[in-house]
């Protein structure tokens, strides 16, 4: 029995990680160079940093169930010290709900696990390895296993950002600074989806997958139903992106209820989504730069002021709201397809409404930025801009089309048998 | 044996329901700790020694004596000394624990197929329920604290159920106790309390839309 292994989703979502990782230190640095900082802050915030990625590393690639749930914990306490960095009363706020909860949601993971230990002793076995609850799992008794996933489940929604524990998550995002938010609302999800994924796979082996699947599917559609009424409302450009992260958690989601094809999708849908978000996230430090707000009101005739960068914002406007040229709209296609190919009519149509309110909300609030007259309340200033501050947001939008649309045959054969451990 | 002790710890339950001062609330968690190190003796037969030691200083040494003193200090130092005006009256509360209790005897007594006693599933989830009601009830932020270390507890039950068979989960939930109690203790002693002076939870609503 090892605690690790090396399996195709491990590996994907290990290079997501070094490749977000990269923009992420760079503007670190750069956010540092920005806005002065104590020496001790900044050795806090690096060692946060690398704590939080080495923990989602060795989270990714547990074998044991037991182990993704040890480094969801230690995420908590790594995001928390980012989270923090501020030290000021509303960063204090954040971080006190997002530590209480994430508390809460592990002991839920750890009452699931409980549960399956209780199935798996009642064969007599004791080994909560993923492969050894999947091979066992059509033995494992139905309302144990059932009881345990909805409790991991649950617990592991708030790292992904989906009803019921999404709170935190926004909250977090919004009070971090700009390379930390990053960071949470890219490969942070990517852990919980791991731990999602693997779990279900679980169900999926036995015979509750159909249980399962409309339970998985009631939380997504409520998800995506919360992200949109939320979004039209929204007056903070980091609670617009932190809001528009659930709702692709939420698509990801409905993904793996739709076989094989739609879990390719999903699949697909959140390593691209990872590049964009993260790249947004990395922008929104210009943004607050040249307006020293973070309230979309205060915030306008970006095209002029910062002519690149809001070519890039535009960029990154296509690419997370689906719109081609994004690689988002690929999976969201397939997904889509997936959904006909099984009849799924109404679920398709109120998912598409739902979209099409968000799309447009999140479109007015961008357009509004780059092309609306600028606010009284700007003044005009000079900032530092380096060209490198874009270009790494430019290079992981363009990597999301590149994958979206060219599909390289080295990541297509990784998704393929990442997937085959649901179908 | 087990029966005593599991029915005393529901015991504590129905009273944390109806205390109000804080100095009881952490009067009743240090002897849910007594409680827990008693019955974590007599379940874990099968332990070896080493082991055995290692979960009663936790039992002993954190629960009751560790996150108790720490918690008095907190009070002192902030001056807490009640809940103020709690969301639901006192027969509320106590109605709602009682519901819980037998919601809970109900459906453990449903799960015939348990691989366990049921009265540990009837400790365990009432006090895991009871903490979230507790949360949910209460304003002080320390409150909501002593409401996750009752959830902490109720896990600690659950895992001592199947502990014989399977010492790794027990370890485990060792160290989310320690991980997380520290954790957020730590933080509440360090920043909370100083930033935030009347810890109420309505000093805490300036994030929103």
């Amino acid at each position: 029995m090892s605690f690790f292994t090396l399996d195709s989703l491990s590996i994907l979502m290990l290079i997501v990680l070094a490749i977000v990782l990269v923009p992420v230190v760079i503007h670190s640095f750069i956010y540092f160079r920005d806005y002065k900082t104590k020496r001790g802050s900044k050795i806090i915030f690096f060692s946060a940093l690398l704590m939080l990625t080495v923990a989602l590393a060795l989270g990714y690639m547990s074998n044991h169930i037991t182990m993704t749930w040890v480094f969801t914990e230690i995420t908590t306490l790594a995001a928390g010290l980012l989270i923090y960095h501020h030290r000021e009363e509303l960063a204090l706020e954040a971080v006190w709900k997002y530590v209480f909860v994430c508390a809460i949601s592990v002991t839920f993971i750890f009452i699931g696990i409980l549960f399956w230990g209780l199935a798996l002793l009642q064969i007599d076995l004791h080994e909560l390895t993923y492969d050894n609850l999947m091979s066992y799992a059509p033995y494992m008794d139905p309302f144990w296993l059932k009881m345990g996933y909805v409790f991991i489940f649950a617990g592991f929604t708030v790292k992904m950002g989906l009803f019921p524990m999404f709170t935190a998550g926004i909250d977090a995002k919004d009070n971090a600074p700009g390379p930390a938010s990053a960071m949470l609302s890219s490969v942070l999800v990517n852990l919980g989806f791991v731990g999602i994924y693997r779990c279900y796979a679980v169900m999926v082996a036995s015979s509750e997958a159909q249980w399962a699947r409309i339970m998985m599917l009631v939380a997504a559609v409520l998800t995506i139903f919360i992200a949109t009424t939320y979004i039209v409302k929204v007056h903070n450009v980091k609670r617009l992106l932190a809001y528009s992260c659930i709702e692709h958690s939420a698509i990801v989601i409905i993904g793996l209820c739709f076989g094989r094809v739609g879990t390719i999708a999903a699949l697909l849908h959140i390593i691209m989504h990872s590049f964009i978000k993260s790249g947004l996230f990395l922008h929104y430090g210009q943004l607050a730069k040249v307006y020293k707000s973070k309230m979309i009101e205060d915030m306008g005739d970006y095209l002029n002021i910062n002519p690149f960068g809001a070519l890039v914002l535009l960029l990154g406007l296509f690419s997370i709201t689906a719109i081609p040229p994004s690689g988002l709209f690929m999976s969201e296609l397939q997904l889509f397809g997936a959904m006909l190919a099984e009849g799924s009519w109404l679920m398709m149509a109120i998912v598409a409404l739902l979209l099409t309110v968000l799309i447009w909300a999140i479109c007015k609030i961008v357009i509004s930025i780059v092309f609306l007259p600028r606010p009284r309340s700007y003044q005009q200033h000079r900032f530092k801009s380096f060209a490198v501050e874009n270009i790494t947001q430019l290079v992981l939008f363009l990597f999301a089309i590149y994958i979206g649309y060219f599909n390289p045959s080295y990541v297509s054969s990784l998704i393929g048998d990442a997937a085959s451990l649901l179908f | 044996m087990k029966d005593i002790i599991l029915v005393l710890y529901i015991i504590t339950l129905i009273s944390l329901a109806v205390t109000n001062r804080m100095r009881n609330y952490v009067k009743l968690l240090l002897f849910q700790g007594l409680l827990l190190f008693a019955l974590s003796l007599i379940q874990l037969n099968e332990f070896t020694i080493a082991n055995l030691i290692w979960i009663a200083v936790e039992t002993l040494l954190f629960k009751s004596i560790a996150v108790p003193s720490f918690l008095y200090y907190l009070i002192n130092r902030n001056r807490i000394t009640r809940e103020a005006e709690p969301f639901l009256p006192h027969f509320a509360s106590l109605a709602i624990t009682m519901i819980i209790i037998v919601g809970t005897y109900l459906l453990a007594g449903a799960v015939n197929n348990a691989p366990v006693d049921n009265i540990f599933i009837v400790a365990a989830f009432s006090s895991i329920f009871f903490g979230l009601y507790f949360i949910c009830s209460r304003r002080k932020l320390l409150s909501h604290l002593i409401g996750y270390l009752v959830i902490e507890n109720g896990v600690f039950i659950l895992t001592l159920a199947v502990g014989n068979k399977m010492p790794f989960l027990v370890n485990l939930a060792v160290l989310l106790d320690i991980f997380a109690s520290v954790l957020l203790l730590g933080f509440f002693a360090g920043k909370i309390g100083d930033v935030l002076n009347d810890t109420d939870i309505e000093s805490l609503t300036s994030l929103k839309d």
